[in-house]
């Protein structure tokens, strides 16, 4: 009950990112991956979830390579990259329904309001996305975490734009998922604080 | 739940009528590319029945590169295409449900004004039995080879216009066909072969772009 990378190397536009990196996260594990802009924390992560190639290496999960049974995979995993992926016309409600749907999970209306009640966006649930503030988006999109039940989550800078009572909540919501045994792959620009609870640091380099 | 119901069609379906400009948009395009013909090239009434059937084809691919864009651009640019490629769906089905939506939006607004068209091109009723055949049966092929040309280019920054510049050369065949097959029907000759012809290059299409259309999206991911 693992992810674990073996010897990953990614090579972008003929300069060598990272070589020969190995990690794992286990249950119950949060790892922080720290790292200057361009050391490759994004690419890593996208590696990790199948997104992207890798230029060598395997990434494995629960023992077996991801690519024997990637949609089991993607049933365990929560990705949440640089973009919302909330499509700006449609409402949070709508974005959240139509995403639940594509995971093959049923939409429960009384647990995404919850969510959203607990991000703070009660009464914005209805209107199009792009009506909403970056920090609003980043919430609505964070809602998700509430509302999948995964063991793997890989996010990618969940912190921006979202002020001290947000970081607060996703803090707390990290310790939670840790403490109930999942994964946690986080990238970030501040240090977590001691409500995410015990911490493993990883850190990329950037390399010429 | 159905993922590729309720995940995948009705959301492209929501989202199509929530930008009705962009579904409007097209059709207006294609309309008055063909009443431009009679004033351009004069309104005889045998000039325009000769020309007719290659107007409203040349037209309708040219309306189509218009909208084809909006297949994968905001989905790929909001970040809904990688939420897409990490759900257990496979990404062919996906992508196969999306053109199929976006043909319904976009085509069958331009079969219901085939009529009209015709009317303006002075075509007969054997011409435009055979124009809406050829349109029935193209336009889906419109969608699906287009799309290939989307996966492509969606990661390229104004793209729209190499868009074009890939797909017209793509669509002379169907336009060749198309066209004779209507000549034929003007002649009152029999146009099955190039009906024949059509529906083989429609099957060929459907049964392998949405691998092509995956793996181009793929590639645009890297």
């Amino acid at each position: 009950m693992s992810l674990v990378a073996s010897e990953l190397t990614c090579i972008k536009r003929d300069r060598v990112l990272f070589e020969r990196l190995s990690m794992s996260l286990e249950p119950g594990q949060l790892v922080y991956l720290r790292g200057p802009n361009g050391a490759g924390k994004t690419s890593l992560l996208r590696i990790l979830t199948g997104l992207a190639a890798p230029d060598a290496g395997t990434v494995y999960f629960q023992g077996a390579p991801v690519s024997n049974d990637i949609a089991a995979y993607h049933k365990a995993l929560i990705y949440l990259g640089h973009k919302p992926a909330l499509n700006s016309t449609l409402s949070a409600m709508e974005n959240l329904r139509f995403w639940l749907a594509q995971q093959y999970l049923t939409f429960d209306p009384k647990a995404a309001y919850q969510a959203l009640e607990k991000l703070g966006l009660v009464g914005l649930e209805d209107i199009p996305v792009r009506l909403l503030s970056a920090g609003q988006q980043r919430r609505a999109a964070l809602a998700r975490l509430w509302l999948k039940p995964a063991s793997v989550w890989l996010l990618d800078e969940p912190f921006t734009a979202l002020d001290t009572q947000g970081i607060a909540l996703l803090e707390t919501l990290f310790a939670h998922h840790v403490a109930d045994g999942g994964m946690l792959l986080t990238t970030s620009h501040q240090p977590l604080s001691k409500r995410a609870g015990p911490v493993t640091n990883m850190d990329l380099e950037y390399r010429l | 739940m159905s993922p590729l119901f309720d995940g995948v069609f009705k959301r492209d379906m929501a989202i199509a009528f929530r930008q009705k400009s962009e579904l409007v948009q097209p059709i207006m395009f294609l309309l008055m590319v063909v009443t431009l013909f009679p004033l351009g090239v004069g309104p005889s009434p045998d000039t325009l029945q000769r020309i007719g059937p290659g107007v409203i084809w040349i037209a309708a691919i040219l309306s189509s590169l218009m909208g084809m864009e909006r297949l994968f651009r905001d989905d790929f640019q909001d970040g809904s295409l990688e939420q897409v490629m990490l759900s257990p769906v496979p990404l062919w089905q996906v992508v196969a449900v999306k053109v199929l939506g976006h043909w319904l939006v976009s085509f069958i607004p331009l079969l219901l004004l085939s009529p009209l068209l015709a009317v303006f091109l002075n075509l007969t009723f054997g011409m435009y039995q055979a124009l809406i055949v050829t349109l029935i049966l193209g336009t889906p092929l419109l969608s699906f080879v287009g799309a290939i040309a989307v996966g492509l280019t969606v990661g390229l920054q104004r793209g729209g216009l190499l868009l074009a510049l890939l797909l017209i050369p793509v669509f002379i065949p169907l336009l060749i066909f198309a066209t004779s097959a209507v000549d034929s029907a003007a002649l009152q000759l029999p146009y099955q072969p190039q009906i024949a012809i059509i529906g083989a290059m429609l099957l060929l299409s459907v049964a392998a772009s949405p691998f092509a259309i995956a793996y181009a999206l793929r590639v645009s991911q890297n």
